[in-house]
């Protein structure tokens, strides 16, 4: 029966209680850097009412996949053989000019670029808070991701992975508000910060002097620095330059390359070399111990 | 909590941690109703005795795993909405059912002043209007999930 008086503690204390939970995890979450192991937990445990949220549409893609004329696949075939043979020839002229540019790099004694491991992988269509931009993808630590791992698309940069539980991981996007990365101007090589706005279509530049030769329609690439993001990749495209001289700095804005509001695929980039690169690092390795142990008996 | 059928309600509140992350078409996002807060109310309108402050703080912090945000942030903006419920039950289920639904309505304003003010200390987010968007269609929805979970709750005689 519902007793008409309340027992035990009153709903006063249980609110304090619950209030300095409250506060204290709001402390720890956003203060310590420790607690991330945590939120990878906790993404794990949450992680099968996100694909069960994410059943329908992916019933829904199913469904209209596999409801497709065979006009149109013959089609759609058609368009990737073409793409193929232009990818291919694109291949062929990118090997002979990686390989000139290994050696060059080799007589400049600058270190050669090493390959990277790539993944593969698909957006878990779930929402997530207005307040920050964020995306869940259907790999975890059990595949390999890890914390701070660079995420792009077909276009360029998309961000970075936020909480890695252990079959799917959150990634945060360069157009959040509390995310930054390092970029540089492919034209001049001018190095900028490109900071998230909160918007989807808008990244800011702060602290850039009125005398930065930053023009609109400029490409920013990653410039590595920071060691989070690999160099090179296409980050986004300057819209905006003002150089009110009444103020500090240059107002300058940009837009991401990579299509934010219409993610599907994504490609992950690992730290790690991919097998057969770190077997010939290891081979390399042991020639020059021998070499040393050799030269150091003589 | 589990006596009497009470696995029932944990299932309803399961469904609407479900409901407040699946994906809905780009114009409906802004007005997804606060389908958590609608279930919790219910339930500590119904029975006070089983669901209650620390239930809504539990159910708040998984929506703060599952959205992603810092933790904390909806199981404190929960509890409150949660006790001015806790608190007044016994006048609110006298309430006609019209009168109820603006109730709720206020309430599910205050959660979501209370995320954002939560979220502008921590992140200095700016405030949109379409913020507010789901006070307007958990108005709407408070009379018929009410009447559904009645149902629930007589089918299942959940006490």
């Amino acid at each position: 029966m519902n007793p008409i008086f309340n027992q035990g503690t009153s709903p006063a204390h249980r609110l304090i209680l619950v209030l300095c939970c409250s506060v204290v995890l709001i402390f720890f979450d956003h203060k310590m850097s420790s607690f991330e192991t945590v939120r990878g937990y906790l993404q794990t445990m949450v992680s099968p009412l996100q694909y069960f949220a994410n059943a329908p549409k992916q019933i829904m893609n199913w469904a209209s996949t596999n409801v497709v004329t065979r006009r149109q696949l013959m089609k759609e075939n058609q368009d990737f053989r073409e793409s193929e043979l232009f990818f291919q020839e694109q291949a062929i002229q990118l090997s002979v000019v990686r390989s000139e540019n290994e050696r060059l790099r080799s007589l400049l004694s600058s270190p050669v670029r090493n390959e990277i491991k790539k993944m593969f992988a698909e957006i878990l269509s779930v929402d997530s808070d207005p307040y920050s931009h964020q995306v869940v993808i259907n790999r975890g630590a059990n595949d390999g991701v890890y914390e701070g791992q660079p995420v792009l698309d077909e276009k360029g940069i998309v961000g970075q992975i936020l909480h890695a539980g252990s079959s799917s991981s959150r990634v945060i996007l360069i157009s959040d508000i509390s995310h930054a990365i390092p970029v540089r101007i492919q034209r001049n090589g001018l190095r900028l910060i490109a900071s998230g706005s909160g918007q989807i279509d808008r990244l800011i530049h702060n602290f850039v002097p009125h005398s930065a030769d930053v023009k609109e329609g400029d490409l920013l690439v990653t410039s590595g620095l920071g060691s989070k993001y690999p160099e090179g990749y296409p980050v986004a495209r300057v819209v905006m330059v003002r150089t009110d001289e009444s103020r500090e700095f240059a107002t300058i804005y940009s837009e991401p390359v990579a299509q934010i509001d219409r993610l599907r695929y994504l490609l992950l980039l690992s730290k790690e070399q991919p097998q057969n690169e770190s077997k010939k690092q290891a081979i390399n390795n042991t020639h020059s111990k021998k070499m040393t142990t050799t030269a150091g008996k003589s | 909590m589990f006596s009497n059928n009470g696995f029932i309600i944990l299932l309803t509140l399961l469904i609407a941690l479900i409901a407040s992350i699946t994906p809905m078409p780009m114009g409906f996002d802004a007005f997804r109703p606060d389908w958590v807060l609608i279930a919790l109310v219910y339930w500590c309108l119904a029975l006070p005795s089983k669901v209650n402050i620390i239930t809504a703080w539990v159910m708040g912090f998984i929506l703060d795993v599952l959205l992603g945000s810092v933790l904390g942030v909806h199981a404190c903006a929960m509890a409150l909405s949660v006790y001015i419920i806790v608190d007044n039950f016994q006048k609110i289920r006298n309430f006609s059912i019209w009168q109820q639904a603006l109730i709720i309505g206020v309430l599910s304003a205050q959660y979501h002043l209370v995320v954002f003010w939560l979220q502008r200390f921590l992140n200095d987010v700016v405030f949109l209007p379409n913020y507010l968007y789901p006070v307007i269609t958990t108005i709407v929805l408070w009379p018929w999930v009410f009447l559904l979970l009645r149902r629930v709750r007589r089918h299942f005689r959940i006490k």
